[in-house]
């Protein structure tokens, strides 16, 4: 995992479910996660696969991720070169699959941050720096198991490395 | 140290007493994937290096695109089909029914620790077991080791008192703890459900309320087994089991405690878009909103006694025929549960149509899928946009009385003014 991210603001309210960002309706393309790429949070912005650039960050309110178990969720948000995501609160299976697919994930008050924001973010400390509007806020950090596997890359290379 | 009946089955799975907070690597019973989750979580037990831990005990259910409608889902079936074969691991193959059907009617035992790549596996609480849902790189790391890291979590405890009143269901049940508690209420927390009300409720009717616990961010649902659930497990197995009446310890920790009379319960839908939108159906009846789909089917209202109570109110009656009126059993032995007691033919002569035992129209893969502007009223779990294959449709949750009710009526009823 890298240590400093920086990018722009991608911003989306409250409850974004697992079916505006990984529509169901593509189900078959669930093997080509390139394709499916194509795809994320086209239910929530059908505009933002043209606009999301390497680095970029999705900001969004409370309950990021509810609904759905499908881990396709996290892997096209991490295919479509975002560079962690940031909301007041995540669903549980959403988080968790996040973390082993080595997305990060980061739990802090977004009310302040609007769309083309940059955002300077230390992945160590949790401190996410708002350049465009010069404030600073900490995110809630990970712990134990979470923290190890996030450190590792995710759960397939905590696995592989022994537990 | 006094427990809750999740702290009390995650000790039994983590060889120590836990209690809320705690972090654990627990002993899974059984583990199991469906066909969107489950290739994903083959390539990652293979990439892992690992074989199977306990290969009878993780099963591989072919239901949501059931059957195959694009020749890239029978792709991902082979996968599975292959995977399975070469493993010994059980595969329930399309046609067969949905995984957390056929998980608590032939599979869950009271105590069990289970988890499943899709998020309604909490539905076995209904049983009595802890289960939860996961993504598919957990669940293959469970398949693998037999071993998944849990988190403890802590309990809210809902007292279920009094008895549902006729044509009123344990779906408005579930829908009006999530309008109080909201689409977050839950979040990390465990649902322990408790007292007389629970006794009263079927085993169907506590699978529908466990299977939703989800909507409400939950990580599982748990309700005391009783004789009931010995009866129900009978029933569909053919097997007496024996099993350890597990309780909550009378001074256990909840969080917070909300309690629910069932005799003053309403028949209640959520609106769209979301599962927490609660009305009222006597208030949505007076809004004369028409609907071009019924839909009643899938883990939450396709069990038996989900399809009786919609055939009682569409015996010997005609749906309106500007709807599209679409069942779909939840397993194959629900199917034949319903041929067998008449009610096939009656939805069939109302104006209705089978679909094949699976999750049907409910994720908009086929079965049903929605078009622009179109409504939907569906005993499913989940009215989230595009949920049904189209984002430019609205969906309705309701109990399958409602779903009934309206289809006759071709709008929006509650079922107690009609039929
Ligand atoms: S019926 Fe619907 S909610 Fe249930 S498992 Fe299938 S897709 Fe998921």
């Amino acid at each position: 995992m890298k240590k400093q991210l920086k990018g722009k603001v991608h911003k989306f309210g409250n409850n974004i479910s697992t079916d505006l960002i990984c529509p169901g309706k593509y189900f078959h393309l669930r093997s080509d996660i390139k394709k499916l790429a194509g795809h994320t949070l086209e239910d929530a912005d059908p505009e933002f696969i043209k606009k999301v650039q390497p680095g970029d960050f999705v900001v969004a309110g409370e309950n990021f991720g509810c609904g759905s178990s499908r881990e396709h969720a996290p892997l096209i948000i991490k295919e479509s070169g975002v560079g962690a995501v940031l909301a007041g609160s995540f669903a549980r299976i959403f988080f968790r699959n996040a973390v082993n697919i080595g997305l990060p994930v980061m739990e802090l008050d977004t009310s302040g941050m609007e769309s083309g924001d940059e955002l300077l973010i230390d992945a160590e400390s949790g401190k996410v720096k708002n350049l465009s509007k010069n404030t600073e806020l900490t995110a809630t950090p990970l712990t134990g198991v979470m923290k190890d596997i996030l450190e590792a890359g995710g759960l397939k290379e905590y696995v592989r490395k022994g537990l | 140290m006094k427990q809750t009946l999740t702290e009390k089955i995650i000790s039994n799975h983590a060889g120590r007493k836990v209690k809320a907070g705690d972090i654990v690597f627990a002993d899974v019973d059984r583990a199991f994937v469906q066909d969107g989750t489950g290739p994903l979580t083959v390539k990652v037990i293979k990439e892992m290096g690992k074989g199977l831990n306990r290969p009878e005990r993780k099963y591989f259910f072919l239901d949501h695109a059931s059957p195959s409608s694009k020749s890239e889902l029978s792709d991902a079936h082979k996968v599975l089909r292959d995977f399975t074969s070469s493993t010994g691991a059980v595969l329930s193959d399309v046609g067969k029914g949905i995984c957390h059907q056929i998980v608590a009617e032939q599979y869950a035992l009271p105590g069990e620790l289970i988890v499943g790549a899709d998020s309604h596996t909490c539905t076995a609480g209904g049983i009595g077991a802890f289960a939860s849902g996961f993504g598919s790189t957990d669940i293959a790391f469970a398949m693998a080791t037999g071993k998944l890291w849990l988190k403890v979590p802590p309990s809210i405890k809902v007292t279920l008192t009094g008895k549902l009143p006729e044509r009123v269901s344990a779906k408005d049940l579930i829908l009006t703890l999530i309008g109080r508690i909201s689409a977050s209420g839950a979040t990390y927390r465990a649902l322990e459900f408790t007292g007389e009300g629970v006794e009263n409720l079927s085993v169907e009717s506590r699978l529908t309320v466990c299977n939703m616990v989800i909507e409400a961010g939950a990580k599982n649902g748990v309700m005391p087994a009783d004789d009931r659930v010995s009866e129900y497990i009978e029933r569909e197995r053919g097997c007496k089991v024996d099993f350890e009446r597990l309780r909550a310890d009378e001074e256990a920790e909840y969080e917070s405690e909300i309690t629910i009379d069932l005799d003053n319960l309403e028949p209640v839908a959520a609106a769209p878009h979301s599962v927490d939108n609660i009305k009222k159906l006597d208030d949505l009846e007076k809004e004369n909103i028409k609907v071009d789909q019924v839909f009643i089917g899938t883990c939450t209202g396709g069990r038996i006694e989900d399809l009786e109570a919609a055939a009682r109110i569409l015996e010997g009656k005609k749906i309106n025929p500007s709807v599209r009126f679409a069942v779909c059993p939840a397993s194959e032995k629900v199917f034949m549960d319903a041929l067998e007691k008449g009610l096939i033919r009656i939805f069939t002569e109302s104006g209705g149509f089978i679909v094949t035992p699976g999750c049907g129209p409910c994720v908009g893969i086929q079965g049903g899928v929605m078009g622009k502007g179109e409504v939907c009223l569906s005993t499913a779990n989940r009215n989230f946009k595009g949920r049904m294959g189209c984002p430019e449709s609205d969906i309705y949750l309701a109990s399958p009385q409602a779903a009934a009710a309206s289809a006759l009526e071709g709008k929006i009823v509650s079922p107690l003014n009609a039929g």
